[in-house]
């Protein structure tokens, strides 16, 4: 069972998003434990630089497996201030910590209220739910 | 039309495997991971379900003369119990499909061909067949399973003893198991020892159990079609449907070695005889990508600005992390050390034409 986190938004396209405590208006994104099951083994993430500008619902970057790519949809609009640069060397960390080392950009939002439209742990447990059983 | 099961489908759910629609099978695409199974085969063991692929057997005093003229390479220059990789191509020498031809004796020969083509490959056969034998497609009839690795000569033993164990590359011999008749055939699409086992369904269970029973402390497990891929890419090994098909001919692909012009008649031989002489117009070459760009099947290669062909399979080799492809360019720019580019998603990424096997074996 993939593990989904509590306290923890969600888009459809199963990317996670997290509020940073520290830094307002900043959201960490990355890739839920479901996607990254889904996707096999990553072995190439591509992803914006620093500076770039984000949409909610667009494609930011691409997560690639041996024997696919696939894009990464922005559940925020914003400015990237971080990407994860350990993923260029360990893109692995996707796989193995999905909700922590794996994390892929941080973005500052332009308009907080998006949060409002993504889903919550238990929306998406039952988007997910739905998925498998697609 | 629903898809098939091989009799090992509940094994593999049992293993986990996810479970893709391949030709027409419900086959394992993964287990544990693609590269934990890849690495699995090139330093341990792997066992791979491949009952999918389709068999044909071909009897009769002009058996061997047959199937002669239904492929490019030629079956007169081995003797009984080898096996012989080739093409059959089409009269405008592209080709049918690609297959392991196994000459049980004089008057025997058993055909392994790919899933995907085994219906239109016994149609061309049938077509195609000239003389005193018959053609049985007996693809319901057998599971395959594949055993492959460095560490597979060890397991084999065990399960089949170490006269078979020992048989060199490309040999076929009778066996028996589980009071069966199998064939035990010294082939593979990895690159490594190791063997391909024909058996009957109903005995398809019992060997995969026995196999993974009898290797446990060789590191044995399942590796899926996912990881079959890699492993094939990584020796260069062309994949019917990605590599090559109707619009390619041996030539092109690099499967002149497993071209005969010098034996008799074959479907294809004259179309294929033009094309040399008027000079092949494009090589099927192995790239290796630079700039962290892993090149897909379709992608672009360009010379300079100008589009000159496209990748045909490509990945990051999961052993040596390096990104790889097979792609189709023209033949002036297929010397190795040819300096092209592949366009990655809109990026151009430096490429360089290599020697394949892409790994030094």
């Amino acid at each position: 069972m993939a593990e989904i986190k509590d306290d923890l938004r969600y888009t459809d396209d199963h990317e996670w998003v997290m509020v940073d405590e520290d830094d307002e208006g900043v959201v960490w994104v990355g890739v839920t434990d479901y996607a990254q099951g889904q996707l096999g083994d990553v072995v190439m993430v591509e992803v914006p630089s620093v500076g770039d500008d984000v949409v909610a619902g667009d494609a930011f970057g691409t997560v690639e497996s041996p024997k696919s790519v696939s894009d990464l949809f922005s559940p925020v609009t914003g400015e990237v201030v971080a990407v994860n640069e350990d993923l260029d060397d360990s893109p692995e960390l996707v796989n193995e910590a999905p909700y922590t080392d794996g994390w892929i950009i941080k973005v500052k939002m332009s308009d907080p209220s998006e949060l409002d439209r993504l889903m919550n742990a238990e929306a998406y447990a039952a988007h997910v739910e739905k998925a498998e059983q697609g | 039309m629903s898809p098939n099961r091989t009799p090992l489908y509940d094994v593999h759910v049992r293993l986990g495997a996810r479970i893709v629609d391949f030709a027409g099978f419900e086959m394992p695409v993964q287990y544990s991971g693609i590269l934990a199974e890849h690495q699995r085969v090139r330093e341990q063991v792997g066992l791979f379900d491949v009952s999918h692929m389709g068999e044909v057997r071909v009897r009769g005093p002009e058996a061997l003369d047959v199937v002669n003229r239904l492929i490019t390479n030629d079956l007169h220059r081995v003797s009984d119990g080898r096996a012989l990789y080739t093409c059959m191509c089409a009269e405008d020498g592209t080709i049918v499909d690609d297959m392991i031809v196994y000459r049980l004796g004089p008057e025997e020969v058993f055909i392994c061909v790919n899933a995907s083509n085994a219906a239109t490959d016994f149609a061309h056969m049938l077509a195609h067949a000239d003389g005193d034998a018959t053609l049985e497609d007996e693809g319901d009839a057998w599971s395959q399973i594949a055993v492959q690795g460095p560490k597979a000569p060890e397991l084999l033993e065990r399960v089949f003893g170490p006269e078979l164990a020992a048989l060199k590359p490309f040999r076929l011999r009778e066996a028996r198991f589980d009071g069966a008749t199998v064939y035990y055939a010294t082939t593979g699409y990895t690159g490594e020892r190791g063997a391909e086992i024909y058996l009957p369904n109903s005995s398809a269970v019992a060997l995969w159990e026995a196999l993974e029973e009898a290797g446990g402390d060789l590191g044995v497990g399942p590796v899926g079609l996912g990881a079959r891929d890699t492993l094939r890419l990584e020796m260069g090994y062309c994949l019917y449907g990605n590599d090559i098909d109707r619009t390619t001919t041996p030539l092109e692909a690099g499967l002149a070695w497993v071209t005969r012009l010098d034996k008799p008649a074959f479907v294809g031989k004259d179309a294929i005889a033009r094309q040399l002489a008027a000079g092949v117009p494009r090589k099927l070459v192995g790239l290796e990508v630079g700039d962290r760009g892993i090149p897909r099947h379709g992608y672009a290669v360009l010379h300079r600005d100008d589009v000159v062909g496209a990748v045909t399979s490509g990945t990051r080799s999961p052993t040596t992390g390096r990104d790889i492809a097979l792609a189709y360019v023209p033949t002036s720019l297929s010397e190795v050390g040819t300096e092209l580019t592949v366009d990655v998603r809109g990026k151009g990424k430096p490429a360089r034409v290599v020697p394949v096997p892409f790994l030094a074996r």
